[in-house]
């Protein structure tokens, strides 16, 4: 949890959980006609590299189209990554992630889980929470008969859901507990490292406080690591400890949160901070903010320049 | 201001909209009093499902089947005097046709559904000049493409025959205001008008409205549910909860001295940029649905003030003044002021 005083990273004596060195991700883009000639490349991700410790927070902030997703989802080996090492640290051991088949990568899906934006879209209406709660423990064979029921039971209740909601389908319920179940969902197998990509931005306000505060307590009762993706900078700096700034597939600047917000150092960190409206009638906002977000298909520089050199 | 200019421009009284359902009625909107000053800037700001859209859309008479006015009265008060009772004009009336787009315009949330995909900008832009003005298409034109230009698109005139696709999110939020600005309205309701669009787009369109309404007058009604928007735009709040409106008061007095519980809530759950707390105050529980409303003061189940026994039986309490122009509906809340003083 991010107190205010700067903190010594790298944590002595400690490896760190997940090295990402130079990911990139590039999607071709095709021209028309039959032959369809690729014609260029989009570097939804370009050049990425951090580090992150256990039990810490790492936020990548950025707008939409900046690339923050694509890496989360690369370090989750959602989609792969075109280049590039994710090193991940679990039972002793170092495995690239990038490098894995499926098959490597099955038993370490257990330890890596994510939780999404849109509670409505993420869950399947279809389905009661208990399977949904349950499905990840039954296809990595984690849990069966009475100590599955315990497990998804016992799972409901961590993030504050009572076991009998378990027989109800998704629809029942309200945008924060559609959220904790996403939540449930991920953390029912124990991972070591949760990717939140947006978890808490499609929620109301009161609500949005509530999800946050669960998030940090099972923190600290698990032991979790997380990646949290935000385009609210509020809660980035509420919740990371370190946080990077994305802009057009690379990062910009990579800083211990307290420094980022007191000292922002890069042109588009502060363009970004500056765009926040506070709360106070009192404190003015900038709004001289000039051009678009950088399409990563052409070159950034052509749009919005004066961020990148 | 001219005397004889009556000083709000819009006077909601006693609103009741509710939506007819199998499981029942719906009283989405019950009982919402407030009025808007010529020239200012008045917010309506809450959770989703408060109702602060349904009463917007009862201003422009947009609310579609199952959804129904069913009590108060809307009165409009045009520049050159006189009175429309708005919700007394016939469906397809004429009277409601010049208002609608003409002399109350509307922005909408979201800036990819607000547009046609098979039409060009300028002839959206054009459609509502043609409709409220006697001119010819190419005036219709110029006056398109100065709106345009007002709005901030740079190269207007190549720009106009654009589709909607061919554009990013932001350009488009600037043509829905264009298109809502170009008959220049007396009344502008800005619905979420910055919800789907990225931060630093934010600060443009707000300092785009900002501009707008102080150069051309234009009273706004603001319905959103951010509270940083709101303190950087609005002059007036009125915060809603379940279909009442719980609290009304100026900008500054309402986010530096909040009144009632549920604006207190509200603000403090809000992660500031300034501080560094360790836990989120928030507020407990999550909004009940609309079909089951406590009795007594329908914040009550989640409310750290409530009194059993006071708060939760009889009617909602209705609006009390407690400070100059600012007004609270809480049974508590002169204890509570008394209570944080002390």
């Amino acid at each position: 949890m991010s107190t205010g005083t700067p903190e010594i990273i790298p944590p002595p004596g400690q490896e760190p959980l997940l090295s990402v060195r130079r990911l990139c991700k590039y999607y071709p883009i095709y021209g028309k006609g039959f032959r369809r000639k690729q014609t260029g490349l989009v570097k939804a991700a370009d050049d990425v590299s951090f580090e992150l410790w256990p039990g810490q927070t790492f936020g990548i902030v950025g707008e939409s189209g900046c690339g923050k997703t694509t890496v989360g989802r690369s370090i989750v080996r959602a989609i792969a990554p075109t280049s590039g090492e994710v090193l991940f640290r679990h039972d002793g051991r170092c495995s690239d992630l990038v490098k894995l088949d499926e098959k490597g990568l099955k038993p370490l899906r257990t330890r890596l889980q994510m939780v999404f934006q849109d509670p409505f879209s993420s869950l399947n209406p279809r389905m009661t929470v208990r399977d949904i709660v349950a499905e990840p423990l039954l296809i990595n064979k984690l849990a069966r008969g009475s100590e599955l029921e315990d497990r998804v039971a016992a799972m409901l209740v961590k993030v504050g859901l009572k076991p009998e909601h378990r027989l109800r389908y998704p629809h029942a319920f309200s945008g924060g507990q559609r959220q904790r179940i996403g939540i449930a969902r991920a953390l029912v197998m124990h991972p070591s490292l949760v990717v939140c990509d947006e978890a808490v931005s499609a929620l109301d306000v009161s609500v949005q406080a509530q999800v946050i505060n669960l998030l940090q307590d099972l923190q600290q009762d698990l032991g979790l690591t997380y990646i949290f993706i935000a385009h609210d900078l509020s809660v980035v700096r509420h919740i990371c400890n370190r946080v990077a700034v994305m802009y057009a597939g690379k990062i910009v600047e990579l800083e211990e949160t307290s420094r980022l917000f007191s000292q922002p150092e890069h042109p588009y960190t502060r363009a970004l901070l500056s765009a926040v409206p506070s709360p106070d009638p009192d404190v003015p906002m900038k709004t001289d903010l000039a051009g678009d977000v950088g399409d990563p298909g052409i070159n950034p520089l052509v749009m919005r320049g004066k961020f990148l050199e | 201001m001219d005397s004889s200019v009556k000083e709000n421009v819009l006077d909601v009284m006693d609103l009741h909209v509710c939506f007819h359902t199998d499981e029942g009625d719906i009283r989405a909107v019950d009982g919402v009093t407030f009025s808007m000053q010529r020239g200012r800037v008045t917010a309506l700001v809450g959770e989703s499902g408060c109702g602060k859209s349904a009463t917007s859309y009862s201003i422009l008479r947009l609310l579609q089947s199952p959804g129904e006015i069913t009590g108060g009265r809307i009165l409009f008060h045009p520049q050159g005097g006189g009175e429309i009772d708005i919700t007394a004009l016939g469906d397809n009336s004429e009277g409601l046709f010049r208002l609608r787009g003409g002399r109350i315009s509307m922005i909408f949330q979201e800036p990819m559904t607000a547009l046609s995909p098979v039409h060009t900008i300028g002839n959206q832009v054009c459609e509502a000049i043609l409709l409220h003005q006697k001119v010819s298409k190419a005036e219709a034109r110029e006056k398109a493409i100065e709106m345009l230009r007002k709005v901030g698109i740079s190269s207007a005139e190549t720009r106009i025959d654009q589709f909607p696709f061919e554009m990013s999110g932001g350009m488009r939020q600037r043509v829905v205001i264009a298109m809502a600005l170009v008959c220049n309205p007396e009344i502008l309701i800005a619905d979420e008008p910055t919800t789907a669009v990225d931060v630093t787009i934010q600060a443009q369109i707000m300092g785009l409205i900002r501009t707008l309404q102080r150069d051309m007058g234009t009273s706004t009604l603001l319905i959103t549910h951010d509270l940083g928007v709101v303190a950087q735009l609005a002059d007036h709040v009125a915060v809603m909860y379940l279909g009442r409106i719980v609290e009304r008061a100026d900008v500054r007095s309402l986010m530096k001295t909040p009144r009632h519980p549920y604006t207190m809530g509200l603000l403090n759950s809000l992660p500031s940029l300034a501080m560094n707390k360790k836990r989120l105050p928030s507020i407990g529980g999550s909004v009940p649905g609309m079909m089951e409303i406590p009795p007594g003061c329908p914040f009550n189940p989640r409310c750290r003030y409530a009194q059993p026994g006071r708060c939760d039986v009889g009617h909602p309490p209705g609006p009390e003044t407690i400070g100059e122009g600012h007004e609270v509906a809480c049974l508590r809340a002169r204890e509570i002021m008394a209570e944080k003083i002390t």
